[in-house]
């Protein structure tokens, strides 16, 4: 399972990239929506973890795109803004796998990846 | 509580004090006094004007009225005594045409003549023949007056010159009241005698005293002298002098206003008798005559004051009610209005606390993951951790904590001003302070938000928590009117006249130009179906009127829209 972290704060995505590691999943990370695109190029990812707020260019916008480019990849999105609700609305409407709000639980992001790919 | 505290209407001394020096819509003192003015100024002039005219032409006529009727009552009672002489004097005048010197010289037939006179006629005393001499040749009458001398007397002297001669009312010989008339006839040959005859006043002085003359009246007649020739009731007896002065010469009958010796207004109409030395007088008392008049306008006054009286109970009590009712749904506006604000600021609480959730949420993140990570290397990778590593870790976490403390204090430091009243504002850091909010929003979508306050823009006293909430709704306003990517530039500019100007102008979308005029209006919104509550603009309106400002809005569809706010940089005179 590879997977695409995308997020503005570095520290935050890089850390997490290399938590995923740890637990065996192939992680990379980029901070904009822009370098997830130029990434895809190089590299075919099963699943991107999106942030919902992107400078410039949104996750919700983001994912389209990516969608566009590859028809099989999953997501999750995350955020720290907003109500659960709202969100987990949003989210379902964008054709999202899994919504979770920041800070986000290592195992329960795991355990839905996981159930992701095992249906 | 005093009388007076009960009867004054609450809206007299109210002041809103919660609403703030500049909310005041209403002076109602004010209303409440012009009310007053303006309706007893439009009932009470054409009132007291259509009064007074008709006090006037009531007094005039009633006035004119008496003149008449006195000139009336002069005239008829003049052309009394003048007939009654003339008729005597035609008798004489035509017995001595009629008679021949004989006939008068014969004392029987003269005797039945008088005697004639006396049926016919009356008032006759005595009738006498005097000769160019002087002598009186012939004599009927009471007295024994033949061959009496009359050369010496004044009436005989004014004889000489004229055809008729009547005589002021004297006491002669007889002493009795009488007058003389004579006659003069002239005969071919140029001689000439006298017929005289001696005419009792009786007559007169029974005309007069049986005349009806109202208003304490009295008639009389005076000779030019100003002696009375009759007796009159007030003025005195027969020969006294009269105490008013002899009217002046008028061929016709007059009427004057005068006073008496008591003072008193009195009416003077008098005639002067043709062919006599007789002034016929009729004085009245004006005030007796006016009597009538007084009690009329006893009850144009009592009315008039009781109109006004009863117009001015009306007009202050229904001015009272109508500015009581006028100060209640003032008061009424303004708690809604306190009540509209505090849902506002409520919705700026949420937006903040959201926006603040967002920024927390990300170091706190960093935090878990960094944490995290270096659980998961001791743990399930069983690595041996460099101290630098370590430290790295450390650092990274401390910065995230640090920017979690920056944001809390932040919130703390705007929330704090939130409910403080006049403080010195710095105003650039007002809006920093307030934009930081925002400033991921428009790092996320892109917007260029520009900050332009010159150096020389004065600390002043202002609501420092008005104008934060003022901003963040502005502000709001703007990211909600802009796309990603769009400008929102704010420019802080002193002006003349101790003015501050303040201007939020974005490239957004623009207010259509109908609906310009409405934005500041409440409950007025493009956005309801966005959110919108219709409320923000028409409370940041009312917040700016509250310290003293003045907000205007500028806005061309599909260009953009410009929110200009002048604060004064004195504090109001409150």
């Amino acid at each position: 399972m590879r997977v695409l972290l995308v997020d503005d704060e570095e520290e935050l995505v890089s850390a997490l990239a290399e938590r995923l590691s740890i637990r065996g999943i192939e992680a990379d990370w980029v901070t904009s929506g822009e370098d997830a695109l130029k990434r895809i190029q190089s590299k075919t990812y099963d699943l991107a973890l999106l942030d919902v707020k992107l400078p410039r260019m949104s996750g919700l916008k983001l994912k389209k795109l990516l969608q566009e480019k590859n028809a099989e990849m999953k997501f999750i999105f995350f955020t720290g803004h907003g109500s659960e609700n709202n969100f987990k609305i949003g989210s379902a409407e964008a054709g999202a796998q899994y919504y979770l709000a920041k800070p986000v639980n290592i195992d329960l992001l795991v355990h839905k990846m996981n159930e992701i790919f095992n249906k | 509580m005093s009388i007076q505290g009960k009867l004054k209407p609450k809206f007299w001394d109210y002041q809103d004090v919660a609403a703030g020096p500049f909310k005041r819509l209403f002076n109602f003192r004010r209303i409440w006094m012009l009310a007053v003015l303006l309706t007893t100024v439009v009932t009470l002039v054409p009132l007291i004007s259509i009064i007074l005219i008709d006090y006037k032409v009531t007094q005039n006529s009633i006035e004119s009225e008496i003149l008449l009727r006195t000139a009336r009552l002069v005239s008829n009672t003049r052309r009394t005594i003048s007939f009654f002489l003339t008729e005597r004097r035609s008798a004489l005048n035509f017995m001595i045409q009629d008679y021949t010197l004989e006939e008068f010289k014969n004392p029987d037939r003269l005797a039945l003549t008088l005697e004639n006179l006396k049926k016919a006629f009356g008032g006759y005393i005595d009738i006498g023949l005097i000769n160019p001499l002087g002598i009186q040749e012939a004599y009927i009458g009471p007295y024994q007056l033949e061959g009496q001398d009359y050369s010496n007397e004044w009436w005989f002297k004014e004889i000489l010159y004229r055809d008729v001669y009547i005589s002021d009312v004297f006491m002669g010989f007889r002493q009795v009241p009488h007058l003389i008339i004579a006659v003069r006839h002239t005969q071919p040959d140029k001689s000439f005698y006298v017929l005289r005859a001696t005419v009792d006043t009786n007559k007169f002085d029974q005309l007069l005293s049986h005349l009806e003359v109202d208003g304490e009246g009295d008639a009389f007649i005076i000779n030019h002298q100003g002696k009375l020739q009759t007796p009159s009731r007030y003025h005195g007896k027969v020969f006294e002098t009269l105490s008013l002065p002899v009217p002046s010469y008028s061929p016709r009958t007059q009427v004057l206003e005068g006073k008496n010796a008591k003072g008193k207004t009195i009416l003077i109409g008098y005639a002067y008798i043709s062919e006599t030395p007789f002034i016929l007088m009729i004085v009245k008392q004006k005030d007796i005559l006016m009597k009538p008049w007084y009690r009329t306008r006893l009850q144009l006054i009592g009315f008039l004051a009781a109109s006004v009286i009863i117009i001015l109970i009306v007009i202050v009590g229904v001015s009272t009610y109508l500015v009581s009712k006028i100060q209640e749904a003032d008061y009424k506006r303004i708690i809604s209005l306190h009540e509209v604000e505090y849902s506002n600021k409520l919705a700026s609480i949420g937006r903040l606390a959201a926006g603040v959730a967002h920024e927390i949420n990300n170091p706190l993140a960093i935090i878990n993951e960094k944490t995290g990570l270096m659980k998961d290397r001791l743990i399930i990778k069983k690595d041996q951790i460099e101290s630098s590593t370590l430290i790295d870790f450390a650092d990274s976490i401390l910065a995230s904590v640090e920017r979690c403390a920056a944001i809390t204090n932040r919130l703390l430091g705007f929330a704090r001003h939130i409910d403080v009243s006049i403080r010195p504002i710095n105003l650039k850091e007002v809006i920093h302070e307030t934009i930081d909010f925002q400033g991921k929003e428009a790092e996320y979508r892109s917007i260029e938000v520009s900050v332009d306050v010159p150096d020389d823009i004065p600390q002043f006293e202002s609501d420092r928590g008005k104008l934060q909430q003022i901003f963040l709704n502005l502000l709001n306003n703007a990211f909600a009117a802009l796309s990603d990517g769009g400008h929102l530039n704010i420019t802080v500019r002193k002006e003349k006249m101790d003015l501050v100007s303040i201007t939020f102008a974005d490239d957004g979308c623009g207010i259509p130009a109908e609906d310009l005029a409405r934005v500041f209006e409440p409950f007025f919104s493009t956005r309801t179906m966005k959110g919108g509550t219709g409320l923000g603009l028409s409370i940041t309106y009312g917040l700016v009127q509250e310290i003293g400002g003045n907000i205007t809005v500028q806005s061309e569809l599909g260009k953009g829209t410009s929110f200009n706010i002048t604060l004064p940089l004195k504090p109001p005179k409150s």
